[in-house]
């Protein structure tokens, strides 16, 4: 009776159990979560997810947050989350320890449009723990190689401390038609790589613009200036696509807190193209 | 189907009407006089009804003042809507429990009662459909809603008199019903008789009115045309309007309009428009757990974009300015909506303007920045934000 309630109600989060914490950086953790199977014992799992979607990950008693899938989409056994702690309900997250139940609801909202990106070049631009969301296009081009062009990774952090993934990013940059390039804002005296805002990064790759489609996520100060960029790089403005964020608490389009303008970032986004984002983002307070 | 033709109601009739939807197992709510407003809550009798109350409605001001009859919907609108009861204030989303490493969520709230609503406005009756679209007609459903929304016995009531307040007119919303309810009234009242001309909207207003035997099943035209006449003259009371041509177009370019400087200098930011608006929908959720860490509730509750936390993410408030917040309530109620749910988010009853401490009017707001739009030329280029 409680199971078929949780799964008809989109509101009622279903008890998930951690599998594993790793510690990324100073302040964020990847929390691994084992679905409850469909039957016991059976190993079936209802996972599925598209590169780019969010779930809402409820702490008891706590809070709730909307939080990206950071994992592989192959894997269906389990949901992938990087987390950064900065209040009461995401330090209680990362404290987490194996065992522990964490309510999963979603998962929501667009994905990123891996389907247009068949056949084409696909650059990942991402800041800070913007590249948690991207993490699962990235796992999703090397899997299946031959259906996309080159793969350009593009990451900036605030210092060499703060960048997530640092083994996988190296091993990445290993693969064939891939390409990594990190930078930071505050490099430090053993940094030896690129230092700058992660537009900077654009002169060293070679973009074949009318052949690639632009994923970005990060700060929306950032994103401005990389779809920007990425523009007067001859990109197309509906070939660039940006992951926005807002205020949710539902999720589902009705508590009213992720408008942004017309939109609802939780169920029409949160992946927009540029064009249709470009004339918000000149909006102030909006 | 049964007819549809107005039939005529005594005033013990309605008496009735209340006991037989109690007899069907509906609770009764509608209009009572509780704390010098009439406010939704449950009716058992006639006489909980605002008989011979009226209300006099301003920008920023109402006051309940005694009829000289005793009509049973002589007023307007006052400061609750039927979301009350659809999509109510605080609602528990879930209980759970805690027992060992996992939780259990407890799905024990007692069903809403089923229930009838009497005195249900044209305006009010536009903005449940509109609350519809919003809670049950879109990707997802709110099941809460859905729950108390499901079986609603609808009593109409056409206004007979409006408020200077009221702007239905403009928004196409009132002041005769239409839509969907069960039965609808027109009240008549004055020398020496008092009577209702009914109409049935459903199956179910067919049978309650068949069961009630109409003093006349078929009321006469004279009657009819006494009726339509009362609502006319409602109509024609209406002295607010909101041109609503190209409104959408209208705001989305006016963005940067000084006006909206202007309305922030007025603005208190209290979200009591937000709260009386029988439209707004925008919830937030609240947790709470008991001393010993194993109970945990949910709680959804009504929020409003005038507050500075609606827009909190990581590093502030989207819109920390009263400008910014009151322009998204407005732009979000009259423009973005359509782009939303097909239909404007407004239906013209004015509470907004009533219950605005400071008389802040939507209608005189809109005319502003019609009346002297910021052209291209003149915007502000948004500069001192950096933007590309």
């Amino acid at each position: 009776m409680m199971a078929t309630a949780a799964t008809v109600d989109p509101m009622l989060p279903q008890p998930y159990s951690v599998r594993q914490v790793v510690k990324e950086t100073s302040d964020t953790f990847t929390l691994t979560l084992e679905p409850p199977a469909l039957e016991p014992s059976s190993g079936v799992y209802r996972n599925r997810f598209q590169p780019g979607q969010f779930s809402m990950l409820w702490v008891f008693g706590v809070g709730e947050l909307p939080i990206s899938i950071s994992g592989d989409p192959a894997a269906r056994d389990r949901l992938v989350y990087t987390v950064r702690s900065v209040g009461q309900a995401t330090q209680t997250l990362v404290s987490c320890e194996v065992g522990d139940a964490v309510g999963v609801r979603g998962p929501f909202g667009t994905g990123w449009p891996m389907q247009q990106a068949q056949g084409r070049d696909v650059i990942v631009i991402a800041g800070g723990i913007g590249l948690a969301p991207l993490r699962p296009v990235i796992y999703e081009v090397l899997h299946n190689r031959e259906k996309y062009g080159r793969l350009v990774i593009l990451y900036g952090a605030r210092s060499p401390h703060d960048l997530l993934y640092r083994r996988e990013l190296t091993a990445w940059a290993r693969q064939r038609e891939t390409q990594v390039l990190a930078t930071v804002d505050y490099g430090g005296l053993n940094w030896h790589g690129n230092v700058g805002v992660v537009t900077t990064l654009f002169k060293y790759v070679r973009l074949q613009p009318t052949r690639s489609l632009a994923f970005a996520c990060g700060p929306e100060i950032m994103m401005r200036f990389v779809a920007r960029d990425l523009e007067t790089n001859g990109l197309a403005r509906e070939n660039i696509y940006l992951s926005m964020e807002r205020n949710m608490k539902c999720a589902l389009g009705f508590c009213g807190h992720c408008q942004y303008g017309p939109h609802f970032i939780c169920k029409d986004g949160p992946i927009f193209s540029y064009d249709r984002m470009r004339p918000l983002l000149e909006k102030y307070e909006l | 189907m049964a007819t549809r033709t107005p039939a005529l109601l005594t005033l013990e009739q309605i008496e009735r009407l209340v006991l037989l939807l109690h007899g069907r197992g509906y609770q009764v709510v509608g209009p009572t006089v509780r704390d010098g407003a009439i406010v939704y809550d449950v009716v058992e009798k006639l006489s909980d009804l605002p008989v011979g109350w009226t209300d006099e409605q301003e920008a920023g001001r109402y006051r309940l003042r005694r009829r000289n009859d005793e009509a049973l919907f002589g007023y307007v609108v006052g400061p609750q809507s039927w979301k009350k009861y659809l999509h109510p204030a605080e609602v528990r989303l879930l209980t759970a429990e805690r027992s060992g490493h996992t939780f259990r969520i407890l799905n024990n709230e007692p069903a809403p009662p089923r229930r009838a609503f009497l005195g249900v406005r044209a305006c009010e009756l536009a903005a449940i459909a509109v609350q519809d679209r919003v809670l049950q007609g879109d990707r997802y459903g709110d099941p809460i809603y859905a729950a108390r929304r499901e079986g609603i016995f609808i009593v109409a009531v056409n206004c007979t008199q409006a408020a200077p307040t009221c702007f239905c007119t403009s928004m196409g919303t009132g002041p005769r019903v239409r839509g969907a309810f069960e039965l609808s009234l027109t009240e008549l009242v004055g020398l020496g008789k008092h009577e209702f001309v009914v109409e049935a909207g459903s199956d179910a207003g067919a049978e309650v009115l068949a069961e009630l035997a109409p003093a006349q099943a078929v009321a006469s035209q004279a009657t009819c045309q006494e009726a339509e006449a009362a609502v006319e003259r409602a109509a024609s009371q209406i002295q607010r309007r909101l041109d609503t041509t190209g409104i959408r177009d209208l705001l989305y370019s006016n963005f940067d309009h000084p006006r909206w400087d202007n309305v922030a200098q007025r603005c208190l930011t209290c979200a009591n428009c937000t709260m009386v608006c029988p439209t707004c929908f925008c919830t937030t959720v609240e947790d709470v757990s008991d001393v010993t860490g194993t109970h945990a509730e949910r709680w959804r509750k009504w929020d409003s974009c005038f507050t500075q936390n609606f827009s909190y993410i990581h590093g502030g408030s989207v819109r920390s300015s009263a400008k910014s917040r009151y322009r998204q309530w407005m732009t979000h109620k009259l423009a973005s909506w359509i782009d939303q749910f097909g239909s404007s988010g407004c239906v013209g009853c004015g509470r907004c303007i009533t219950w605005c401490p400071v008389g802040i009017d939507i209608t005189e707001e809109v005319r502003a920045i019609r009346e002297s739009p910021a052209s291209s030329s003149q915007v502000r280029k948004e500069s001192s934000h950096g933007n590309p």
